[in-house]
């Protein structure tokens, strides 16, 4: 047995499949491709599957990452291909390999929303955009287990830029914090419609774009 | 995907049901398809996709040539709300498109509750719900499924029904509108040929007229409109069309595993259960080929579950070879073959220990009636000394769980009756107390008791369900019979139990009561959620539907029923027969000891039943 780590996109329908039924669909996809991972033992044995960050119900990527536990004789070049053929729509594999690194050193991620503003968008709102969130602290109401907490989500959002697409879109590109504390990129949209609902979309969507290291790299 | 789809999809729970995308959906290329089947199931997508009819079915129609059909299931509350703000009309799963533009729009239909969820789809969908207010630019409305054999409730809405199973009239129907369509024959038209198909019902070609009591005097056919409608049957259940593929749902349904089907129809005629007289004759399926099915399914889905379905699955002859085969195929993998619940009286020892190897779960029977004088009224043909034999074994083998299913208000049943259940209830612990080999474990029996409904075609169609408070008074009899903390009690509620009855039994006159629970609200009856008991009393008081004579009542031998049109094969005059023996406790044989000679071997060619 050897670790194997795969690179997957999640986008278009398959972007509203949940974290957990994202997991079930795995261990079909892997069972129908006919490529054996190790299970967890025990009463009720699961595939032993790890992956790097959840993502969040109707967001994208084309970044993640699962690490798996296949056969000596399998081929990590095969694989992705094997798995896309038996795949749902929107799950497409990308890449095989031994993994080097540890999800542990995943600092950031960058995430690419759309904003859809029905017909309000002009140069001054990308302004008041930028400005917004050159604030010292952005706090908003999150909501934990134990309550609605105050939160101040500025220093999860280390990078972000605005840029005009058309009449109705405004592009984000934001580098959030992935881990302590993981900073959802839904949460730019929330600050705004908490705190300037005069400048927040009436919608957005984010795609993950890549899982980055401390110093910048991309993570793999 | 529809922009503003997008935008209401984040706002609702579970939106995975609400996008397709799956494994293994068919998608076609519309250059090259002529006709578009919307193939509606009234419940929502976790319900509908676990049942097999409808996966035969959209396969069997994608298999035809210039046919795609798609999926579509009715939105949870939250959804709808979302899709009604935003404009959204009621679209198939696949595609997206609205359902209003598909050519045939076709409705499957198991359970009357869900009368309301069918208009409520239409509605949603932007179709005017009554057959009379649709026109040519309109999608053909059709049903099949159990509830077709009494129609009637619901006649008004649909275009046309199919009686029975769907493998070979529902592309006979398909191919027929293809050709009308081609010739530009108009929808009425159509349907007048529609109904010289075998099994084809179309509502709108025959004339109800009623009794001074209410009672339906005759129905007369119109443009030769055949009298009654005979059901179709597959003749041949082995070389009839199963699906190699099957939709792989990406979010979590009611029955998520592969299913097989072992035979069509039921050798047993419990004089309680419609299914066993309408789906007549018993028809196998060879297990080579089930097993061939079934690993193929297994391997092509990544399903690590099989499960076998049918009326009575321990009736299949062929029982222990198929588990043997699959059990063989699942050695040393990860998957596991899961039985539905057994006959007490035939219960193999030997398939439940292989099963048990892979998975132990919680045993269930049902007795029905807890005397042995009321189990012969009502035909089930299960002894207390099987059962509590059944029971023995599965305590010795380690089972500590039990569920025991009976119904209150079976005709002739009286407090004697119902206390017998607790007493058998009893009998049930103390085997448990003298075989158990761990006792420390403890253990678990539930009763369970639910409100007779008395269904059409069945023996029973002629007898009254009891009154609501006589059913909870019985309830209350049979709580204070049972003082064990081992034996946990339920009981189902009697309202949707008299809705159902009502529906069930139910006339032309009634579709103006069903509309007007929809439209106050109603739909998702399944749910208790949504159901609400007074919407529906209010709706028949105001549409002056008399609730009694529908449920209550005793019907008598020369009445003239609403499903009188529906042919099954089982003849009225043999139901009656047995409707007579059961006043006298006397049992019938199952079809494989003597025929009793119902009718239905005249449904297969030569006539003869292979029970
Ligand atoms: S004709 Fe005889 S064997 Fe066939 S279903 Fe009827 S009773 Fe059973």
């Amino acid at each position: 047995m050897r670790k194997c780590r795969l690179v997957f996109e999640k986008t278009g329908r398959a972007k509203y499949i949940s974290h957990l039924d994202l997991m079930h669909t795995m261990e079909r996809i892997f069972v129908r491709a006919g490529v054996d991972i190790v299970h967890t033992q025990g009463f009720n044995p699961h595939p032993y599957m790890v992956f790097a960050l959840p993502l969040s119900v109707c967001t994208e990527s084309v970044c993640e990452l699962v690490d798996v536990q296949i056969e000596d004789d399998e081929s990590f070049d095969e694989i992705p291909e094997r798995l896309n053929e038996k795949s749902p729509e929107g799950i497409k594999f990308k890449k095989a390999y031994e993994p080097l690194t540890k999800f542990k050193d995943i600092a950031y991620i960058d995430a690419e929303g759309r904003f859809e503003y029905d017909g309000r968008v002009s140069e001054n709102l990308l302004d008041k955009l930028s400005n917004f969130f050159k604030k010292d602290e952005i706090v908003i109401k999150k909501k934990t287990k134990k309550g609605i907490k105050d939160t101040d989500i500025k220093p999860g959002i280390t990078d972000i830029i605005f840029e005009k697409a058309d009449d109705n879109t405004v592009l984000v590109k934001a580098r959030v914090t992935a881990q302590n504390p993981t900073t959802n990129p839904d949460l730019i949209a929330t600050a705004l419609r908490e705190l300037e609902p005069d400048v927040a979309p009436d919608f957005s969507e984010f795609m993950r774009m890549a899982m980055v290291f401390e110093d910048g790299k991309k993570f793999s | 995907m529809d922009a503003r789809l997008k935008r209401i999809l984040p706002k609702v729970q579970k939106p995975a049901r609400y996008v397709g995308g799956e494994y293994n959906q068919t998608i076609k290329d519309l250059s090259h398809v002529d006709t578009r089947i919307a193939f509606c199931f009234p419940d929502t997508y976790e319900i509908g996709m676990s049942n097999l009819g409808m996966r035969i079915l959209c396969g069997v129609f994608n298999n035809m040539d210039g046919v795609w059909c798609e999926r579509v299931f009715s939105p949870w509350g939250d959804m709808e709300d979302e899709m009604r703000k935003a404009g959204i009309p009621l679209y198939a799963l696949e595609s997206g498109d609205p359902v209003k533009d598909f050519d045939i729009v076709a409705f499957s239909i198991g359970y009357e509750m869900a009368y309301t969820t069918i208009l409520n789809m239409l509605d949603l969908a932007g179709i005017p719900l009554r057959a009379a207010d649709r026109g040519e630019e309109d999608p053909l409305v059709i049903a099949g499924g159990t509830c077709c054999y009494n129609a009637e409730p619901i006649a008004d809405f649909f275009d046309l029904f199919i009686l029975g199973e769907g493998e070979e009239v529902d592309p006979e129907v398909v191919e027929l509108y293809r050709r009308c369509r081609a010739e530009g024959i108009s929808k009425k038209d159509f349907l007048i040929k529609a109904a010289g198909i075998g099994g084809v019902y179309v509502p709108s070609l025959y004339d109800v007229e009623y009794n001074d009591d209410g009672t339906v005097k005759s129905y007369t056919p119109k443009c030769g409109a055949p009298e009654r409608i005979t059901k179709r049957i597959i003749k041949d259940f082995n070389n009839s069309y199963f699906p190699d593929k099957i939709i792989v749902p990406s979010t979590e349904i009611v029955h998520d595993r592969v299913v097989l089907e072992l035979f069509r129809g039921c050798i047993r005629g419990c004089r309680f259960c419609q299914a066993g007289y309408v789906y007549r004759p018993v028809r196998p399926r060879d297990s080579g080929i089930l097993i061939d099915q079934g690993i193929k399914l297994l391997q092509d889905s990544g399903y690590e579950e099989i499960t076998l379905s049918s009326l009575s699955t321990s009736d299949y002859k062929q029982l222990p070879a198929l588990c043997d085969g699959i059990l063989d195929w699942c050695e040393n993998k990860k998957t596991s073959l899961s039985l539905p619940s057994l006959r007490a009286d035939n219960f193999s020892m030997s398939i439940m220990e292989r099963v048990q190897k892979v998975r132990k779960s919680g045993l269930t029977f049902a007795p029905e009636a807890g005397s042995q004088r009321l189990r012969d009224a009502i035909n089930k043909n299960v002894t207390e000394e099987d059962l509590l034999n059944s029971c023995r074994i599965a305590f010795e083998g380690g089972w500590n769980s039990v569920k025991l299913y009976f119904m209150l208000g079976l005709p002739t049943e009286t407090d004697e009756d119902v206390v017998a259940i607790a007493e058998l209830a009893r009998k049930v612990l103390w085997v448990w107390k003298n075989h158990s080999p761990n006792k420390s474990r403890g253990v678990k029996i539930t009763v369970s008791t639910s409100c007779f409904i008395p269904k059409p075609l069945s023996p029973f169609q002629w007898a009254g369900q009891v009154s609501m408070e006589e059913y909870k008074r019985r309830v209350k009899l049979l709580r204070e019979s049972l003082k064990s903390k081992a034996i946990v009690y339920n009981w189902h509620d009697p309202e949707t139990s008299v809705i159902e009855a009502v529906l069930a039994r139910g006339d032309r006159k009634m579709s103006k009561a069903i509309e007007t629970v929809w439209r106050n609200g109603g739909k998702l009856d399944s749910w208790s959620e949504y159901f609400s008991f007074q919407r529906w009393m209010d709706a028949f008081h105001e549409c002056g539907t008399d609730v009694e004579f529908f449920t209550t009542r005793q019907r008598g031998k020369e009445e003239v029923f609403p499903w009188d049109i529906s042919d099954v094969g089982v003849r009225k005059d043999f139901l009656w027969n047995e409707y007579v023996k059961s006043g006298q406790s006397q049992l019938s044989p199952d079809c494989r000891v003597r025929c009793t000679g119902c009718g239905a071997n005249c449904l297969l060619d030569g006539g003869v039943c292979d029970a």
